[in-house]
């Protein structure tokens, strides 16, 4: 039993993300984890629906929101969940160099969510004076997106040190699931903005 | 440690890779026209009563591309991943119950 | 590496050992250090609680620090003394009841404790700086949003790093269980124990997510001006006990449902005879977990959420009765008939019996809304979660306790010690808690400092205090029991005659727990080996090399950022100085975090030499 996992055409078997036992149980253990997430986010969509009509006389949803930004940033954060799947697909056929570079497309398109996320955030700050402090429905509306803009963020620079620190090695069994899981927790983003973005911003303009 | 019984990446399984990848393709488009769509149903300032169905409907099949195409979730070997991701959801759900149905002023 | 050879190492060394595991057994030791200590001080909270009702108009304590007496022995039990102790048993048996050589995560293991520990500490530390939190253990708002001092900002962080640990701990042991059982090992084949820790381990991980939301719904209200629970700014104090409760009602179930496996097992074993129902039992379980999802706004009755939200809560949590009810009548039905040995074990078992349906009964009571107005925040209320929490969850720790203690350290606790120390709790227990129903009644307010001689509660008070007092006897005894036993009988490997696999193995058994993994043929795996005149498992595979994980620093570490950085959180309102000690406690546990990203831990490898000489 030899500790070499890298990995050739020949020994690549269909999963390398669940070829060990430890990469069985990142796997099965980063679901649990997000199904744990999902009850976290939830809470944090009640705390908005209760308290998205309490805007103490400063401005509302209605006054603020602009939907081509948040056009925009949809648009962005979806691809990059394309891309990742790209980057998963060339794990899956053992291609490092393929896989790493849709891994820093994605990294790219995400960093640009969150450059949209800062504009959109200090745009409302200095624009109409709307902070966490204003009422209630600015600390909610701040709590929930600042959330989920937090997960993109620690997304990103856990994407960045795991580049860094395979990049001279390629893909193995160790790190395979390494990859694997970071894709996952990358969809989970982009499935919990689906959310924000119909619940925050498009009902929120609908009143 | 690297069990490799008839598991080699030969080209049947690229093939198949590649197939799975078409289908990925097919529900990203899918979920980029969602999306658009959900943003006109605003715009055209339709009824409130007949949108925010309409909306949530759009987003939770979005979810649902996301889940089962881009996580997987169709494949075999995801059955407790299922599971708690439901238990997740039915918490949730209850959450969601809770902080808008009775909570008020 | 047998106990023998642990004695002859230097206390350093040994420090060392623990400071870095990851073998469940010694976080095991470790969570039943930690949670004993905590259980302690919780035990002296109380005392003092006790102390100052013992008469009228006391003033042994004044009634502010009351207030923080009252929440942070709530507080203390129900996080850092039971929770945790729950943990030490599934640590030290679960693994081993499922054949398995470890937990799935031995790092996020032992980084789960040293989280539940400096969180404990971070709460505990309030004492010395300034005064502890003072708004009960269930911290409403607004009274904790605007509590002066620091007392709530340590609770917040406090369970906030503990509560983190838990999460790590309740995951750790879903995909133990889910990945890690031995070949033959089918769920239906699970002991009822191990059941029991899963489905616990699942409200673990759908309950805890909603108490950090509201954590730092409450923190950012504190500390940094945000308004959720602020009402002059459109805030909500609703929004916070749903929080508190959607994890706070399944949280009892976390607390009750692994020491119902606990008492299956049991009264098979000195019964022998096989579970009663045993499908019924792993679907009962089920069914309380899944309905003790439904069932929180029970805690609000009072809130005003209308009759109809009320009605479908309270015919939720009678709903919950069915269940156990059914656990109940399957206990006693594996004991009709079977051949039964009392020792201490089964007498905390046997006595969890009818002193959990008291509080069982009780609980339909307050859950029907009209009469629930009148127990609502009396102490009817608080007889009655005692008798759930202690007559279920403590009994059924001490009766854990008793009954792996050979298998967590290789000795037999003292039958005579062990026998005095029931009865003392048993009969303090009841003195203590059977008459606050009655002082509840009469109208006794629950966290009030002071009752006034005229009110006719003199006499309830002080034989409920006399009660805490033999209870307090009674968990000395038990101290000098474990101290005492550690120079007691040497245990066999299945000093009971047991029907699991943790029972397979020496007592306490080496680190990789078993030298090959056992084949499972049946429900109570050794019992079916046994039925067939054979002494031990057979096993599933031949004597290999076996692979075990590195010991690690950096759970340690990563927890000691944290609890730094809670001190940086909880000052910086003061002195923004502070933010630096806040930072830089978070750029350290980042740093832990990066550098075990960075460097690969494949673990070692334990030969068949080594395994062959280890025999000998």
């Amino acid at each position: 039993m030899s500790h070499d996992h890298s990995l050739n055409p020949e020994t690549m078997p269909h999963d390398p993300e669940k070829a060990t036992l430890e990469g069985k149980n990142k796997f099965i253990g980063f679901w649990f984890f997000l199904g744990g997430e999902t009850v976290l986010f939830a809470s944090l969509f009640g705390t908005y629906l209760a308290l998205h009509n309490s805007t103490a006389g400063g401005p509302s949803g209605q006054d603020l929101f602009g939907l081509e930004l948040v056009f925009v940033m949809t648009v962005l954060l979806l691809t990059s969940s394309l891309t990742s799947v790209y980057a998963i697909y060339h794990m899956k056929n053992n291609d490092f160099k393929k896989m790493a570079l849709w891994f820093v497309i994605t990294i790219i398109l995400g960093f640009g969510f969150v450059g949209c996320e800062i504009y959109e955030f200090t745009h409302y700050i200095t624009e109409y004076g709307f902070s966490f402090r204003s009422s209630a429905f600015g600390s909610a509306f701040y709590a929930l997106l600042g959330f989920h803009g937090g997960h993109v963020t620690f997304g990103l620079f856990w994407a960045i040190v795991l580049l860094i620190r395979n990049a001279k090695r390629g893909l193995n069994l160790y790190n395979a699931p390494k990859f694997y899981i970071w894709s996952l927790y990358w969809h989970f983003i982009d499935v919990v903005w689906v959310f924000i973005f119909t619940v925050v911003y498009l009902m929120g303009k609908v009143g | 440690m690297t069990e490799n019984t008839g598991s080699k990446l030969d080209s049947f399984q690229k093939k198949k890779n590649k197939e799975e990848m078409q289908q990925q393709l097919i529900s990203f488009a899918l979920m980029i026209v969602f999306t658009i769509l959900a943003f006109v149903v605003v715009i055209t300032g339709m009824d409130k009563m007949i949108a925010i169905p309409i909306l949530i409907t759009l987003a939770v099949v979005q979810v649902g591309f996301q889940f089962y195409y881009f996580m997987h979730m169709k494949h075999e070997g995801h059955e407790m991943a299922a599971v708690m991701i439901y238990g997740g959801v039915w918490a949730a759900l209850l959450t969601l119950a809770g902080l808008t149905v009775i909570t008020w002023w | 590496m047998s106990i023998a050879a642990t004695q002859k190492r230097g206390f350093g060394a040994v420090l060392w050992d623990y400071l870095t595991t990851v073998d469940h057994k010694k976080i095991a030791h470790l969570y039943l250090f930690g949670g004993g200590l905590f259980f302690l001080i919780g035990g002296i909270e109380a005392m003092l609680i006790r102390i100052q009702l013992i008469k009228p108009d006391n003033d042994f304590l004044s009634a502010g620090l009351y207030n923080e007496m009252i929440t942070m022995h709530g507080t203390t039990m129900i996080f850092l003394a039971a929770m945790p102790l729950i943990f030490a048993i599934m640590n030290a048996v679960l693994p081993l009841q499922i054949g398995a050589r470890d937990v799935a995560f031995p790092f996020l293991n032992s980084l789960g404790f040293w989280l539940f520990m400096f969180g404990g500490i971070l709460l505990n530390c309030s004492w010395f700086l300034g005064g502890a939190p003072d708004a009960g253990w269930t911290g409403y708002a607004p009274l904790s949003t605007t509590s002066p001092g620091h007392g709530v900002d340590f609770y917040v962080m406090g369970l906030q790093i503990a509560g983190a640990g838990t999460l790590i701990g309740g995951i750790n042991f879903l995909v133990t269980v889910v990945n890690m059982r031995a070949p033959g090992m089918t769920y239906m084949r699970m002991p009822l124990f191990t059941w029991a820790s899963f489905i616990a381990s699942v409200l673990i991980l759908f309950a805890f997510p909603a108490l950090t939301v509201g954590l730092f719904l409450l923190m950012f209200d504190r500390m940094f001006g945000t308004a959720f629970f602020d009402v002059s700014l459109g805030g909500n104090t609703i929004i916070w006990e749903h929080l508190f409760w959607i994890f706070g009602h399944p949280e009892v179930y976390i607390l009750i449902l692994p020491l119902f496996g606990v008492f299956s097992d049991v009264f098979s074993t000195f019964a022998k005879k096989r579970l009663f129902g045993y499908t019924a039992m792993v679907f009962a379980t089920m069914l309380i977990a899944f309905l003790g999802f439904m069932v929180w706004a029970h805690h609000m009755f009072t809130v005003g959420l209308g009759p109809v939200a009320n009605s479908i809560f309270s015919i939720a949590t009678m709903a919950i009765a069915v269940p156990t009810g059914i656990k109940i009548f399957n206990w006693l039905a594996t004991l009709w008939g079977g051949n039964i040995t009392i020792n201490s074990t089964m007498l905390w078992s046997l006595a969890f019996i009818p002193s959990f349906t008291i509080g069982g009964m009780t609980g339909v009571m307050v859950a029907t809304v009209a009469a629930d107005y009148q127990y609502h925040d009396s102490y009817f209320v608080v007889a009655h979660f005692h008798y759930v929490i202690v007559g279920g969850t403590i009994f059924g720790i001490f009766a854990a306790l008793h009954y792996w203690w050979p298998k967590m350290f290789g000795r037999i606790l003292n039958e005579k010690l062990g026998k005095l120390t029931f009865w003392t709790f048993f009969i303090g227990f009841h003195l203590t808690f059977f008459i606050q129903h009655f002082l509840g009644l009469m109208g006794m307010p629950r966290r009030y400092w002071v009752f006034h001689s005229g009110d006719h509660l003199d006499t309830g008070n002080l034989i409920s205090t006399i009660g805490a007092f033999l209870m307090a006897f009674a968990v000395i005894v038990f101290v000098i029991n474990a101290i005492v036993s550690a120079r007691g009988e040497k245990a066999p490997a299945d000093p009971w005659d047991g029907r699991t696999l943790e029972w397979a193995t020496a007592s306490p058994p080496a680190h990789y727990n078993f030298k090959q993994t056992p084949l499972v043929r049946g429900l109570d795996p050794l019992w079916v080996e046994k039925a067939e005149g054979k002494a031990e498992m057979t096993p599933a595979e031949p004597l290999g090399d076996i692979h075990m994980p590195n010991n690690s620093f950096l759970p340690f570490l990563f927890s000691l950022g944290l609890f730094v950085a809670g001190f940086g959180f909880i000052y910086q309102t003061d002195n923004k100085a502070w933010l630096a000690v806040l930072i830089g406690g978070m750029a350290f546990s980042l740093a832990m975090m990066v550098i075990r990203s960075m460097k690969d831990d494949l673990g070692h490898h334990i030969t068949k030499e080594e395994l062959e000489r280890e025999a000998d």
